[in-house]
């Protein structure tokens, strides 16, 4: 029994008191990058979460074997190889949606929330316990990057997923799309209020 | 005044801790202190006060404002009917140049105030005057055209964003004015630049409608320099007609509300100085940069319209007069030591006329030069006070 709370644990604390990014902050380059439409950000959260998950199995599982030396090479090696399936799989079959992302799938060899959870965790816990722990992490990493593109689609482009929310009508009686929703500096501002209300909500976040 | 306070004093408990109405309290002590001066005294820490507390800055600043905003009415006005072809005279051109300012100014006050009250009702506080010239810079600084909406969006913004995030009036590190330009300005760029938004084509309160004449065109000044090939066009007025170097200081011009006319501007920049409200370094500074700029581009700049404009026309044309006047000398936002104050200034003239000269995509930099500044101006003191403090050490040392 304890053993599954504390699996449990590992799941679901990255989805808030440990969230990757509005509590630890790491990965922002990239929540602000893919954030301007839902879409792309959908694609990019759960790239990340198997990512994520599988790498952390895959390292878990070779613990023991990998001299310390050059543990951090191993690593780089194991996620580059990963970060290629993907991106090779998105190009064959969401090819519009890799265009739109370009870059920021091959950088996710480089964000840090991938580096600092196989250091963490998968270095030191069992395969079945890593797996979760990724899953945890990329989901809540997932979570945040829709939150922030669901604003930025509505205010930005008046529309979510692609489909027209705001009618033609506001259009015509003056209404006009909020330019700076598409400035990375508006995800920014965007991530803060996340935050803000998070630890609001979440009084063990907050400092003393 | 004695039956003003009787009646205060007489609603009071009702609003104090316990009373019906003590959610209301932070709007009861915004009306109290506007109205009268409240009989508290200090309870502890201080008890020595200057008499020019913030209150009577803040209404200083307000003073020195209405030249610039009453000339910036009539020129709503002025530059309507010509552009509609009609002559009205100068009273009805004044008037409706207020009808077309003052929704934009009841929208300021009434958003900017009601978040600054709702903040201190949750902080605790008393409301802090602040807001009350924040919202008087906000429709002089936007083209007249902008819809209410954007400026209520804006105000919002930039009122939570700047100000209260930061700890509230006093504490922000940028101008909240200039924030809420800045919002317009990226959030809506189509209506902050171009040439549609300076000159009011429509009516106001359903007076003064008409179509715009043929040969209208309402661009500013700079917008038509940045548009312009190499060399320096002769600028237009909204018909077509030549204006020159004095007609851009007077400020029958198309531009924001309240920022064309360089004289009324530098009206309020002598109450300013005179009643030691503002610093007259850092306005001094700002221009001196501006020119020194500008004269570099024209000896080595590159060959372009803008870069041959004469220093002199730089500091008349667009924001660069109020931005100076008003905007830098901001103490909350400025830098705080003497020797800081003329580097702070300097380096915002310079800025303001590097991205005037070389961002063919932002005719005006004042704006975004005074932000950029904002945020260096604590910087620039810490060095000021280091370099103080190493020259004492020096003459210490060296007994």
């Amino acid at each position: 029994m304890k053993m599954n709370e504390e699996l449990k644990n590992t799941l679901l604390g990255p989805l808030s008191k440990n969230n990757p990014i509005s509590v630890q902050v790491l990965g922002i380059c990239s929540a602000l990058a893919v954030t301007v439409e839902m879409k792309p950000a959908l694609v990019m959260g759960v790239s990340v979460m198997i990512i994520v998950a599988l790498s952390n199995v895959v390292i878990s599982l070779i613990r023991n074997t990998i001299p310390n030396s050059v543990r951090i090479i191993v690593q780089l090696v194991v996620v580059a190889a990963l970060v290629t399936v993907v991106s090779e799989f998105l190009k064959a079959f969401a090819f519009d949606v890799s265009v739109q992302l370009s870059v920021y799938i091959g950088l996710i060899i480089t964000n840090c929330i991938l580096m600092g959870r196989l250091e963490a965790f998968a270095m030191a816990n069992k395969p079945w316990a890593s797996f979760l722990d990724g899953l945890g992490n990329g989901l809540g990493y997932a979570i945040i990057l829709v939150v922030t593109a669901f604003f930025r689609e509505l205010f930005g482009s008046g529309s979510l997923l692609g489909y027209r929310i705001v009618p033609q009508s506001w259009y015509e009686a003056g209404y006009v799309d909020n330019g700076l929703m598409m400035l990375p500096s508006m995800a920014l501002i965007l991530l803060a209020c996340i935050i803000w209300v998070h630890r609001a909500v979440d009084k063990e976040l907050q400092e003393k | 005044m004695n039956f003003i306070k009787k009646i205060i004093d007489r609603v009071k408990p009702t609003f104090s801790e316990g009373g019906k109405l003590a959610k209301l309290h932070s709007l009861f002590d915004a009306v109290e202190t506007f109205l009268v001066v409240p009989n508290e005294t200090t309870k502890n820490g201080v008890h020595i006060h200057d008499a020019i507390d913030s209150k009577r800055t803040m209404f200083t600043v307000i003073i020195a404002l209405i030249p610039a905003m009453l000339f910036g009415m009539w020129n709503v006005g002025y530059q309507h009917f010509i552009a509609i072809g009609q002559e009205v005279g100068f009273f009805a051109e004044f008037a409706f140049g207020f009808l077309a300012v003052l929704p934009i100014l009841l929208v300021s006050y009434i958003v900017g105030l009601g978040i600054e009250i709702v903040a201190a009702q949750i902080r605790k506080e008393e409301v802090a005057e602040g807001y009350f010239v924040t919202g008087f810079l906000i429709p002089m600084i936007v083209p007249i055209d902008t819809p209410l909406w954007m400026v209520a969006v804006a105000t919002a913004f930039a009122v939570i964003f700047a100000k209260e995030v930061f700890g509230g009036t006093g504490y922000n590190i940028f101008n909240v004015a200039l924030i809420t330009r800045a919002f317009l300005f990226f959030a809506y760029p189509t209506a902050m630049s171009g040439d549609a938004v300076w000159v009011r084509t429509r009516d106001a309160f359903w007076w003064g409608a008409g179509e715009a004449v043929d040969g209208f065109s309402g661009a500013t000044p700079l917008g038509q320099i940045g548009v312009a090939e190499t060399s320096t066009p002769a600028f237009h007025d909204i018909m077509g007609n030549p204006i020159g170097f004095w007609d851009a200081f007077i400020g029958w011009i198309p531009g924001s509300v309240g920022e064309t006319s360089t004289l009324a501007i530098l009206l309020g920049a002598i109450v300013l100085i005179v009643t030691g409200v503002a610093s007259w370094k850092i306005m001094l500074s700002v221009f001196g940069g501006g020119a020194f700029m500008a004269l570099i581009f024209n000896l080595w700049g590159p060959d372009t319209a803008i870069a041959h404009l004469p220093w002199y026309e730089h500091l008349v044309l667009g924001g660069f007069a109020f931005g100076a006047v008003f905007m830098a000398t901001d103490p909350v936002t400025a830098a705080r030591t003497e020797t800081g104050k003329w580097i702070y200034g300097f380096l915002i003239g310079v800025m303001a006329v590097i991205i005037r000269v070389l961002n063919p995509g932002y005719p005006e930099g004042m704006m975004l030069a005074i932000l950029l500044m904002n945020v260096f101006g604590c910087l620039i003191d810490w060095f000021v006070v280091q370099a103080n403090i190493k020259k004492r050490l020096k003459r210490v040392n060296s007994k």
